[in-house]
């Protein structure tokens, strides 16, 4: 038996709906919210801060470091344990290297870039939704990258490549008779849209090799859709602070330290040069 | 943020004139918002911003075997961590005593006032019982976490509905109509002594300059059920008399606010 038409109602190629935003949490240097349909990640990004114990620490760069958790009640069954897991522990490791790949700490000596992922909903693809929006909070934190890194599942079902999975879909053999484990494949693929390279890539299931080819044909085009919200959360949220940033300026209340001058002129300028000499 | 001990005397002489930085009165919350519900994966769920603290609190229900010492009675349980994510003082790894003591203290004020019927979640004696477990977690860290946390635990709890149990087995993907057994509404309020001033629902600058708090839970007939005292500074019997007597009075704001 083949897979025919998905449980919820998607084309094969078509990701779930898809919401960001970025610079949630007001503590952190910058932060976002992905959501994939019904899987939702928080991620914040503090630094570069100085990195303890010190033995740790890199003179050449600064070093990434994820942390990946669910909270307690995300799963779909039973509460979670809180506190990291085998799983949590990979997963922190394997999107580690995911965002690494595009991040340059090379100003950042000895220092660290802490990542905080948090799931507080999960319905499959929580690693992909947890790098999507772990990249718009690195970029939101002003950390210098090449790229946002974008990241969707792949899975393949009876005959068919399924763009971004639900847990349904992950758990197919449970949902659709005729089906058994030996047909489902799951596939995290995560992309540097702008040179589409790979720089995440698991793969649990039996599959052909073709199949994976096509797979990873299938990811770049859909990476490409995550890719378009995470810059539009990006973008809803500096233009927002230009209207803002502006409006502080022309208050008197931005640069300038001197009360009386509102408007900075090449006067002004000299007057500061004067004062600071 | 840590503040210096400059930055901390300007802050108590500020608070000794009865200013606050943000501009609120000594006796006035920081604006509440309240969502509940929008976790499909929890059994309940709240979401409480005051300010720029926000908590999510999340309930989770299993069947568990029931303490040997509680052969008829079901498990409640509150925990919180406090996420790295919320505030860059936090590491992670296991609780620390801070995280610890929010959590218990929540804990404690919703479990002492003896508002859920736990007895009503027994499904046979001895054998299977329900757990509850209320999980708090900070996304964004300014202050009163307690009060805060205590408001998303309570609000969840009020939001949860069983999940369906049929042949032994929980169906976490059906829910029934069923609510948890709770009669009150336990609120926990916070005051601070700083100085000769008392502050209710402090901002994380104002929590680093306290001489001493005193966390007190009240129940809906204004009847006290937990109280915790914090801090190194010392308290009269007519500073308590005070705090307490704010905080019953701030109470009654917030219930209003969780149980409309």
């Amino acid at each position: 038996m083949d897979y025919n038409k998905r449980l919820d109602g998607r084309d094969f190629d078509e990701l779930r709906p898809m919401e960001a935003k970025a610079g949630i949490i007001k503590k952190a240097d910058g932060s976002a919210m992905f959501r994939m349909g019904n899987t939702v990640a928080y991620a914040a990004v503090y630094g570069p801060r100085e990195l303890f114990p010190k033995f740790m620490q890199d003179p050449k760069k600064g070093i990434l470091r994820c942390n990946y958790n669910m909270m307690p009640f995300s799963g779909a069954g039973e509460r979670v344990r809180p506190g990291p897991s085998r799983r949590s522990k990979e997963i922190s490791a394997v999107t580690e290297k995911a965002l690494s790949a595009v991040v340059d700490l090379s100003d950042s000596p000895n220092a660290v870039v802490d990542v905080y992922i948090e799931l507080p909903q999960t319905d499959a693809g929580s690693r992909c939704c947890g790098i999507n929006a772990a990249a718009i909070a690195l970029a939101d934190a002003g950390i210098p990258m090449k790229d946002i890194v974008a990241a969707v599942a792949i899975g393949h079902a009876g005959s068919k490549i399924v763009v971004d999975l639900n847990y349904e879909e992950e758990h197919l053999p449970h949902y659709l008779e005729g089906l058994t484990d030996k047909d489902v494949a799951d596939i995290p693929v995560a992309i540097i849209p702008s040179t589409g390279e790979i720089s995440l890539l698991q793969m649990d299931g039996i599959v052909q090799k073709e199949v994976l080819f096509k797979a990873l044909h299938k990811a770049k085009a859909a990476a490409m859709l995550v890719n378009e919200v995470q810059r539009n959360a990006l973008k809803e949220k500096f233009a927002t602070n230009i209207e803002s940033d502006y409006e502080e300026n022309s208050n008197g209340s931005g640069f300038s330290n001197n009360d009386n001058n509102t408007d900075v002129s090449s006067d002004n300028n000299d007057n500061q040069f004067d004062e600071n000499n | 943020m840590m503040i210096d001990q400059e930055a901390r005397k300007h802050l108590r002489e500020s608070l000794a004139k009865g200013v606050r930085y943000d501009g609120r009165k000594k006796d006035e919350f920081r604006p509440i918002e309240i969502r509940t519900g929008f976790i499909s994966t929890a059994e309940g769920s709240a979401h409480v911003k005051c300010g720029e603290t926000e908590v999510i609190a999340g309930v989770k229900m299993s069947v568990e075997k029931p303490y040997p010492d509680t052969q008829e009675e079901g498990i409640l349980m509150v925990g919180a961590e406090l996420l790295p994510m919320s505030n860059p003082k936090y590491e992670s790894g296991p609780p620390d005593a801070t995280a610890i003591e929010v959590a218990r203290v929540i804990d404690r004020g919703i479990r002492e006032s003896k508002s859920l019927d736990t007895q009503k979640l027994c499904i046979k004696a001895g054998e299977k019982v329900w757990s509850i477990s209320v999980d708090l977690c900070p996304l964004n860290d300014d202050g009163n976490l307690i009060d805060v946390g205590s408001m998303a635990a309570v609000a969840a709890i009020l939001n949860a509905r069983f999940p369906s149990y049929e042949n032994d087995k929980v169906d976490y993907k059906k829910k029934t109509e069923e609510s948890i057994p709770i009669t009150r509404t336990p609120i926990a309020i916070t005051i601070l002594k700083i100085g000769t001033a008392f502050i209710v629902d402090p901002t994380e600058l104002e929590e680093q300059a306290l001489d001493a708090r005193l966390t007190v839970t009240t129940i809906d007939d204004d009847r006290l059920c937990s109280i915790q005292k914090g801090g190194a500074g010392t308290l009269s019997v007519e500073e308590i008399e005070k705090m307490v007597e704010l905080a019953v009075h701030k109470s009654r704001e917030i219930r209003k606010l969780i149980k409309p």
